[in-house]
């Protein structure tokens, strides 16, 4: 049993990495009162642009070309999410159709520009991200062997963006007024606090968060862009409520989801889980959530000016 | 003459309305200025223009004799013009300081810096006796308080000219004593106020000038030592107001409403309400006057519904309702006019005729298998706003987020006596009305005693509660400090057991 543990915990993280950054991109936009459902297709964005562009440099330069994938799938997530800033910040657009919309751009793009690009749909990389032995910590027993052994660099990226935006969230001004922003725009307004910009900087961090989650998606675990997201956004969005909108709650709710697909996916060959029927393990993380977000609905953190845009006339 | 806000021909439209109609207004420098008119006048309207807010349709501002152009609070802020809103503009879950140095932070290594400003803000808080604690979260604490905030959050930005949009309407008698000293420091350090109020009493005891406005047209600016309340009255109205009340003898009945030993839990330490017995009888009217935040509120909510009592009863015509829900006890006849219009009483995107059906939506005339009745929806509003003369640009199709703050109250307590309700929780229910509405609301409640209804009236207002109230119970740290009849008692009494001092005790 601790070995089996100590076997899925690489995986286990690997799986919650993507998860908790694109979830965390999320939490700047809603925490800002702006809906993000194109998660997904950020996500995807991320997935292709950080794919296509490895593929095209790997020959190149062997040692760089994962990182230079990972940092314009920012970029690109992060432009692409300007999109939809433009329609819910300045044009007022319905926040959850502009995201169904930033879906169905991305997927109808990504597919378009791999099948012209490369003659087929998928986008392969030759050598991903390697795992890494921290000498000395991966010494320490116990948490060693589960954290420090076998890891990837991405992970601690990713770790130290979350302690980042923690930080920004809840220590500085901007996090301040992103907040204002969310709970009551009326009130950072006649703070003097632009309303419009703050939710802008929001949006386009939340692309290039979610950009970069896809991207390292693709480095790590799967290896090839294949036109599909796979959900991996809207489980980072049901994460961000099941954390309710906190970046520590979004932790665990992604370690959460990213331990139990992990067993879900490899029940088949250990021989303890194999006896559960394989759909059960599949549904349990989001039976689970659904339960927790119908327990932890009344007392919903969630931001009190979500979805509603911006109309300085009202009052 | 010099002038140091000159507004000059401002209008602005709203759909169906022109709340400034041309309106010209000059404040000089160093004098307290006071803007009266009716509920939906175009007070909040024009100071909006002047912080900012709105921009006028036409019409120009001229500051310390220059022209200029304010397009958003910022520029306002730097042009040294502060505003207090009518209804607070504060983030429910932002302690008191980030809500004070939003947009202004002080920031040390990256950080905003909550120490030296908390600090700062005590300072201010203790200078002009405004009793703020800087750490608590804004949902904690009372409608008086939130106010209070507001005001630091003015002094804090340094603003020299400083609007004050119906301060006073929330604060207790000796708040608004505090506040006329607050104000009159200000001056001394050489401010200019403008202040909104419907009170002609706080105007003429503060102000020096004052410039009546109504249906956004300006009937005329005179100066405070040439006038008399009744006056202004008129001047605002455009008829002469009866200030005094024609009450009846009051005929008690049966009693409706006993509280027994009933016990709330204060929230993060407040005084909550202790073993606290009252009986409200058909027929009656029972003031509940008390400093705020003395166990008020919990005593509210516990009546209605809205929290659960700790302990003891609560009886409505003999039968325990402490475990019913909100809607069972309005089916029972049970109504409330909320201390907070936005937060308990409208939904403010609904429209007006939306927002009067919210009670009652599922059950016949305004509805019938399961299907709302639009037109009977509709004729029941029109006939409300016309009794209690709610107006806005838009009728009953207007958002109740677009009504002015004394509409928005005249349609709550509207929805709320027209229901005929045999025990009215009253809390405040001529807050932020004018002298004319005022009279009205008064009037009706005591026609609803007449008729054997019984009134819970809650009110800061020691006036209100001595004009309205057949007997008057005080309460101080969640307990009953006794009950008097209201003719014989007078301010004095009850203040003195405000303060917790029993009956007699005095003497
Ligand atoms: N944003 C808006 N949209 C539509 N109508 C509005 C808006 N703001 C104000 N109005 C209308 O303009 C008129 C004037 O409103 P305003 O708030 O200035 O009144 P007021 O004098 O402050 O009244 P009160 O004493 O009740 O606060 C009202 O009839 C109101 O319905
Ligand atoms: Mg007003």
């Amino acid at each position: 049993m601790v070995d089996l543990i100590y076997q899925l915990f690489p995986y286990a993280i690997a799986f919650t990495i993507p998860l908790l950054l694109t979830s965390l991109g999320g939490l700047f936009s809603e925490r800002s009162g702006v809906i993000n459902i194109g998660l997904e297709g950020l996500m995807l964005m991320g997935m292709f642009v950080g794919a296509f562009t490895i593929s095209q440099t790997e020959a190149a330069n062997p040692g760089t070309a994962v990182w230079i994938g990972l940092l314009s799938a920012a970029v690109f997530g992060a432009i692409f999410a300007l999109l939809h800033a433009f329609a819910c910040v300045t044009l007022n657009a319905n926040q959850v159709i502009s995201g169904i919309a930033i879906n169905m751009i991305a997927s109808a793009v990504t597919v378009y520009l791999a099948r012209f690009l490369t003659g087929s749909g998928n986008v392969q990389i030759i050598r991903g991200l390697s795992r890494q032995t921290i000498p000395l910590l991966s010494d320490i027993p116990v948490l060693g062997r589960l954290f420090f052994t076998q890891s990837y660099a991405t992970t601690w990226l990713v770790l130290f963006i979350l302690a980042a935006a923690t930080f920004l969230l809840y220590k500085t001004k901007f996090g301040l007024r992103l907040r204002a922003c969310g709970e009551h725009p009326h009130a950072a307004d006649s703070a003097g606090v632009n309303v419009y910009l703050m939710r802008y900087m929001a949006v386009i961090i939340s692309g290039a968060c979610a950009g970069l989650g896809g991207a390292i998606f693709i480095v790590t675990l799967s290896g090839e862009f294949n036109g599909t997201a796979a959900g991996l956004g809207f489980l980072a969005l049901a994460a961000l409520i099941f954390g309710q909108w906190k970046p520590w709650g979004i932790l665990a709710a992604t370690f959460f989801f990213g331990f139990a697909s992990t067993i879900a996916n490899v029940s088949q060959v250990i021989p303890t889980l194999a006896q559960i029927p394989g759909i059960y393990l599949k549904t349990f993380p989001y039976v689970v959530t659904l339960i927790a977000l119908v327990l932890s609905s009344k007392s919903s953190q969630a931001p009190k000016a979500i979805g509603e845009p911006y109309d300085k006339g009202k009052r | 003459m010099d002038y140091i806000v000159e507004m000059n021909n401002i209008r602005k439209e709203f759909p169906g309305i022109v709340a400034c109609d041309d309106i010209d207004f000059q404040v000089k420098k160093g004098e307290i200025h006071a803007l009266l008119g009716e509920n939906g006048a175009g007070k909040s309207t024009l100071m909006n223009i002047l912080f900012g807010l709105y921009q006028p349709d036409s019409g120009s501002i001229v500051l310390r004799g220059k022209k200029t152009n304010i397009a958003n609070p910022n520029i306002a802020n730097d042009l040294g013009i502060g505003m207090v809103h009518q209804h607070f503009k504060l983030v429910h879950n932002f302690t008191v300081t980030e809500n004070i140095i939003l947009g202004l932070e002080p920031t040390r290594a990256l950080m905003v810096d909550t120490r030296s400003a908390s600090s700062r803000i005590r300072e201010l808080s203790k200078r002009y006796n405004l009793n703020v604690n800087p750490d608590a979260k804004i949902e904690d604490v009372s409608v008086g308080m939130q106010q209070r905030v507001e005001i630091i959050k003015m002094l804090y930005r340094d603003a020299e000219i400083l609007i004050f949009d119906e301060p006073t309407a929330v604060l207790t008698p000796q708040e608004v004593q505090e506040l006329t000293k607050i104000m009159h420091s200000l001056i001394d350090e050489g401010k200019t106020i403008i202040l909104i109020t419907h009170k002609l009493r706080e105007i003429m005891s503060i102000a020096d000038r004052c410039t009546v406005i109504r249906w956004g047209k300006v009937i005329g600016t005179v100066s405070v030592s040439e006038t008399s309340e009744e006056k202004l009255a008129e001047m605002m109205v455009g008829r002469k107001v009866i200030f005094d009340l024609d009450k009846k003898e009051a005929r008690p009945k049966e009693e409706i409403l006993s509280l027994e030993k009933l016990t709330v839990n204060g929230k993060d330490g407040g005084h909550g309400l202790k073993s606290f017995s009252l009986g409200v009888k058909c027929g009656e009217i029972v003031g509940l006057a008390g400093v705020d935040g003395n166990g008020q509120s919990e005593l509210i909510e516990a009546v209605i519904g809205l929290r659960k009592p700790d302990g003891g009863k609560i009886l409505l015509h003999g039968e325990d309702i402490s475990n019913l829900s909100i809607r069972e006890r309005i089916e029972k006849g049970v109504a409330h006019i909320p201390e907070d219009r936005h937060k308990h009483g409208l939904v403010l995107d609904y429209t007006v005729q939306e927002n009067f059906i919210l009670k009652n939506y599922y059950q016949p005339p305004f509805s019938a298998r399961g299907l709302l009745n639009w037109d009977t929806i509709y004729e029941h509003a029109e006939r409300v706003i016309k009794d209690f003369d709610v107006r806005s640009g838009q009728g009953v199709e207007a958002s109740a987020r677009s009504l002015s703050g004394g509409n928005q109250q005249k349609a709550i307590v509207g929805r709320e006596i027209d229901g005929n309700p045999d025990l009215l929780v009253a809390v405040q229910p001529t807050r932020g009305l004018d002298v004319g509405a005022i009279e009205y609301i008064h009037q009706r409640l005591l026609e609803q005693r007449d008729q054997g209804k019984a009134v819970l009236l809650i009110s800061l207002e020691l006036d209100e509660i001595l004009d309205l109230s057949d007997r008057i119970a005080v309460i101080y740290n969640g307990e009953l400090v006794g009950i008097v009849d209201a003719d014989e008692t007078d301010e004095n009494e009850i203040g003195l057991m405000m303060a917790g001092g029993k009956r007699g005790a005095a003497v």
